[in-house]
């Protein structure tokens, strides 16, 4: 019926599919067959060298816990951001999407800038023996700035609709107020926890502008993944740069597929408790 | 009265917590994004405002200014028209594969920006799929324009798509269906009825891909080769100027990309301040609910 009246359907869905098909299927495929050329002798011999395992190991655990920190602080900021007032609250606000904006080479000049020995966070942390810069702790850091709107971002809509009757009645009930956050907020939080959780995993594992200024790229120490695939291209080992562009890609997406799958556990979880 | 007289009595022990988390997260928030803001500016002011000046008005510097503009003024109008044929079609028919082509167009959001780049060297790289026949035809594409423009098409291309297709969906065909009946011609329907209803949730997927536009760097620094002057764009130019330590240079070209980025965030508060509703709180909000899986 719809598709009568309404005018346009092959022109807009052709285009669509035409340029996504050469602007993001084509080259994606052309990855992925280049990725074959090393063959599975190489493909082992290149993911089971100590740099590329260090370089992934960093890449993927350092998106793990930067994302895991970003649940953390996230949830403290945006919390805030809903449900108190305070003075320049709509700032703040505004400027959390400064990391979205701001691009990431500027960020990662500025971060270096910020953690260096003399630079202004530098200076105090060095003298406690924590060195930012040029260390995996830099990456971390990084990694946590690009990742940072995303968990605020998908939490606050949650936040502001949730209704307050159910925290009521957690008190009215007798509860404290940590017990009823524990135990009646948070269960209901986890599942836009988790997706948050995703879409910053997701941009940090494959995170470069930011990371490498500050990451100091020493091999198999600080040297992340996307700037192991840089050097194969460098080195014109295009087949190399692929297979390690499509091992980083495989291992992001199985780690998001386990998250949603966490998700879907946890939705159900919630649901039956509700 | 009760109830009042209750709130005030526990008022006091809660509003030491509520101050509490509001340092906390203040202090995060200053030393997280207000440092790294204030460095760039700081750092690009160092030698005062003439060396300021000196290092932007730089041919090189020039040049990157005008490349980063030339690539975003391609990119995001050719990622524009998609975005409108991509939501017209997923929220006016309905048609098999639906979800699919919906996390086909979220998918450069997670690949890593130099895969981003990447796959263009494979494809149109003098080792690439079509390097030869380029070669041949004295077509450059990477290490040239062309590369950076595709790049960015690449990384930027899901943005304007990602505003409309939530809205759409939501605001439904009933209009355009009448607009139809009444004997409005295609065009008639688009430029009366789609475009007015879309136009600020438009706004702000064009204000967000254009600031990643201009900003990228991972994926034109694979297909740029860095040739100064000719094929290095602002992010690119801010790279080269640091690790030649010029911290001045680098942080005064930084200091034009991070007032773009205020810029970019001053509008879209201001749109979603008075358009709010005409914007679905865009954000990157859980894709699998917005294509309505």
């Amino acid at each position: 019926m719809r598709r009568r009246v309404l005018p346009g359907f092959g022109i807009s869905l052709g285009y669509a599919l035409t340029y996504l098909g050469l602007i993001v299927l084509l080259p994606l495929a052309a990855l992925a067959w280049k990725a074959t050329d090393i063959g599975f002798e190489g493909l082992v011999r290149l993911l089971s060298a100590p740099r590329t395992l260090a370089a992934l190991r960093l890449s993927v655990g350092g998106a793990l816990v930067s994302a895991l920190i970003n649940v953390v602080i996230g949830l403290l900021v945006s919390w805030v951001l809903v449900r108190y007032r305070f003075p320049g609250r709509r700032l703040f606000d505004a400027l959390v999407d400064l990391p979205f904006a701001l691009p990431t080479a500027v960020a990662g000049i500025a971060l270096t800038t910020l953690y260096a020995p003399k630079g202004w966070l530098g200076r105090w942390l060095e003298p406690l023996g924590i060195h930012v810069a040029y260390t995996p702790l830099g990456v971390l850091v990084a990694m946590i700035f690009v990742g940072f709107p995303f968990v605020v971002r998908t939490l606050q809509p949650v936040l502001a609709s949730l209704e307050r009757d159910v925290e009521e009645a957690a008190e009215s009930l007798g509860a404290q107020r940590w017990q009823t956050f524990f135990r009646v907020i948070l269960p209901l939080l986890a599942p836009t926890l988790l997706t948050g959780f995703a879409l910053a995993l997701a941009r940090a594992v494959g995170e470069y502008g930011s990371v490498i200024f500050i990451a100091g790229n020493m091999p198999r120490k600080s040297e992340i993944a996307p700037l192991l695939i840089v050097q194969k291209l460098e080195q014109f080992n295009y087949a190399g740069a692929a297979a390690l562009g499509v091992a980083l890609l495989s291992l992001s997406f199985v780690l998001l597929v386990l998250v949603a799958v966490l998700q879907r556990w946890s939705n159900r979880w919630t649901e039956q408790a509700a | 009265m009760n109830a009042h007289a209750r709130t005030r009595a526990i008022a006091w022990p809660r509003r030491l917590v509520h101050v509490a988390l509001i340092a906390l997260a203040l202090v995060f928030l200053v030393m997280f994004l207000v440092l790294p803001l204030a460095t760039v500016f700081v750092e690009a002011f160092d030698q005062g405002v003439k060396p300021y000046l000196a290092a932007i008005v730089q041919p090189e510097a020039l040049s990157a200014i005008r490349l980063t503009l030339l690539v975003a003024v391609i990119a995001v109008p050719l990622n524009l028209v998609f975005g409108v044929a991509a939501a017209w079609a997923m929220t006016r028919f309905a048609f098999r594969g639906k979800a699919l082509l919906g996390a086909i167009i979220d998918l450069p959001f997670s690949v890593s920006p130099v895969v981003s780049g990447l796959v263009y060297v494979l494809l149109f790289g003098a080792q690439g799929w079509f390097g030869p026949w380029l070669d041949q035809h004295g077509i450059k594409i990477i290490f040239a324009v062309p590369g950076l423009v595709l790049a960015t098409m690449f990384v930027t291309l899901p943005f304007v798509a990602r505003e409309l297709i939530p809205l759409m969906q939501a605001q439904g065909s009933e209009e355009e269906e009448a607009a139809r009946v009444l004997g409005a011609s295609a065009w008639q329907m688009f430029f009366r009825v789609t475009l007015p209803n879309i136009r600020w949730a438009l706004l702000y997927g064009v204000l967000l891909c254009n600031a990643r536009a201009m900003g990228e760097f991972g994926a034109v620094s694979v297909v740029s080769g860095h040739i100064r002057g000719l094929t290095t764009t602002m992010p690119l130019e801010v790279e080269m100027r640091y690790n030649e330590y010029d911290y001045v240079g680098a942080f005064a070209v930084a200091s034009l990309l991070a007032l773009l980025a205020l810029l970019t965030l001053a509008v879209k508060t201001l749109l979603e301040w008075r358009y709010g509703d005409e914007i679905p709180r865009t954000r990157p909000v859980d894709t699998r609910k917005r294509h309505g899986t």
